[in-house]
């Protein structure tokens, strides 16, 4: 078994992004991510990438598209009022069909909220802020290999699909350590003459020729819009089929099925041990894909056998509208919410589950 | 089949962090599943600071202690703070140069170290942690104390060796409670 390395979770997300082939980072700090760019100002350089410290979050996000643009795979972090301020930003580049990552470890609240895990930034990330058709694939690791893994492949996703790739984690898995094992490290292109190879789209540099690449988000006629829009959108409902990633946790004979994701996910998998050592049957979905939704695992539960699905939040409800779509309202949806920045112990979801049970009889 | 929760609190700057992180590392070492969760938020040097750690035979499920079977308090506001942390049964450390109030619970077993004395007395004031984490591994076998001798040699390398013997020292000051 390769080695494992005690890492704190920010620090494992920006070795991760390094691996995958990040060769830029932007940044601004905002707690609970700023261990994102202080690892990458010296990490990255020695690794034959460019850190630059942005003046804002708006100068992120518009770096970016600039490098993106020009072939570099860049990846950029945040936390939530931060990525509220690039909205505008990732509508651009999914119009104008720029790759790049992006991972926001979510604080809780709105506004201001607070500086404590949470979860509500689900509709900022699976809906969007910006305008326009469009959508960015999500995904919501639980543990800090999860996460790992999954930033790592993120820069191939973002480059097959010409589109922004957002990992959603939150402020306890970017402040927790835990032992990691770090993939090798690959290489999407070698070195700045060989991005034209990599994406023969990128704006690399005309050198002469009459068929220059060009990138833009503007068309003027109606008509070439709304062509472009329906190109668009054939690629989003092939991301759509092509992206759903879940977990499914002892589904099969549950009578109570859990849907939780991120670090929510890690507190039900041991509410379902407690429950099932007490003769409750209990089981859990977990999305890993947050757009596209998945909802294979939601078509397989049987109304027979789950009575009630409970959707497990520190937000408030945002994920029931996703789960009822993809249950088809077969079975009755309940809320379990911790917000403010408070994390849920066993115990009490434990106790939750056993008064709804009354209820339910 | 086995876990341990422990809480370690105290003030900024008193080396709450690495007494965690160096226990978390020692049982990764030893081949344990382990998590560490710090407090954060606007912290600074005289203010608070907590951190959990978990270590176990099996996946981790929630880093988040709210009951400690191991609770480590290094100053009065902790002590405070965290003595109704420690489950029935468990162990209260307490650092005796600077918590004079009596424990009132008697469901626990109580350890008083004297840290930041007996760290004076080993020639480095400042490492009433290490003093801590020595009293314990010593008391509890949490991991080994030859583990974390070998961590300690490796945190207190480069331009920190010169610390080395003295926080080995530390690591030993305390015998029994």
């Amino acid at each position: 078994m390769a080695e494992r390395v005690l890492m704190k979770g920010n620090e494992a997300f920006a070795e991760a992004a390094i691996r995958g082939g990040c060769r830029f980072y932007v940044g601004y700090p905002i707690t609970p991510q700023s261990e994102i760019p202080e690892f990458m100002s010296h990490e990255l350089p020695k690794r034959g990438g460019t850190f630059i410290q942005a003046e804002s979050e708006l100068g992120t996000i518009n770096m970016s598209y600039g490098i993106g643009c020009a072939g570099g795979n860049v990846f950029i972090s945040s936390a939530s009022p931060g990525i509220a301020l690039m909205q505008e930003g990732f509508s651009f580049l999914c119009s104008a069909e720029v790759p790049l990552v992006a991972m926001n470890v979510s604080r809780s609240g709105a506004g201001i909220g607070g500086i404590q895990p949470g979860q509500c930034d689900y509709n900022q990330v699976t809906r969007g802020g910006g305008n326009g058709d469009y959508h960015i694939p999500v995904f919501a690791p639980s543990t800090m290999q999860d996460a790992v893994d999954i930033i790592y492949e993120s820069f191939e996703i973002a480059d097959r699909y010409r589109n922004p790739v957002m990992i959603l984690a939150d402020g306890m898995m970017g402040q927790m350590m835990e032992p990691v094992v770090l993939p090798e490290p690959k290489t999407l292109y070698k070195d700045e003459a060989d991005i034209a190879n990599y994406k023969p789209w990128a704006l690399t540099g005309s050198k002469g020729k009459a068929n220059r690449n060009r990138i833009k988000s503007y068309h003027a006629h109606p008509a070439e819009l709304e062509q472009y829009i329906d190109y668009l959108y054939e690629k989003y409902m092939r991301m759509e089929k092509e992206l759903q990633r879940a977990e499914s946790y002892h589904t099969d004979d549950a009578e109570i099925v859990f849907v939780a994701y991120g670090s929510m996910a890690r507190i039900v998998r041991e509410v379902l041990e407690v429950l099932r050592k007490d003769g409750i049957k209990a089981g859990m979905i977990r999305p890993i894909s947050l757009w596209p939704f998945p909802t294979a695992p939601f078509e397989a539960l049987n109304p027979e056998v789950t009575k009630v699905v409970i959707s497990a939040e520190m937000s408030k409800g945002q994920m029931i509208p996703d789960i009822r779509l993809a249950l088809k309202d077969r079975i009755p949806v309940k809320l379990f919410s911790r917000t403010g920045g408070i994390i849920p112990s066993t115990e009490e979801i434990v106790a939750f589950v056993k008064t709804l049970r009354k209820e339910l009889k | 089949m086995s876990t341990n929760r422990v809480m370690i609190a105290g003030s900024g700057g008193q080396g709450i962090i690495l007494m965690g992180k160096l226990l978390a590392y020692v049982a990764m070492e030893e081949g344990k599943e382990v998590t560490f969760l710090p407090s954060y938020g606007a912290e600074m040097r005289g203010g608070t600071a907590n951190c959990s750690v978990i270590i176990s035979d099996r996946p981790i499920s929630c880093p988040v202690v709210h009951k400690a079977d191991i609770v480590v308090v290094m100053n009065q506001p902790s002590f405070e703070k965290f003595e109704s942390a420690v489950e029935p049964g468990g162990s209260l450390f307490l650092n005796s140069t600077l918590i004079k109030d009596p424990v009132t619970r008697t469901d626990i077993e109580i350890y008083k170290v004297d840290a930041n004395k007996l760290a004076e007395d080993a020639g480095i004031g400042r490492s009433a942690n290490i003093v801590m984490l020595g009293a314990i591994v010593r008391q509890t076998g949490i991991v080994k104390i030859e583990n974390v001798t070998k961590a300690l040699k490796k945190e207190f390398s480069g331009k920190k060796v010169v610390y080395l013997d003295a926080n080995l020292l530390a690591f030993q000051a305390w015998k029994t409670g």
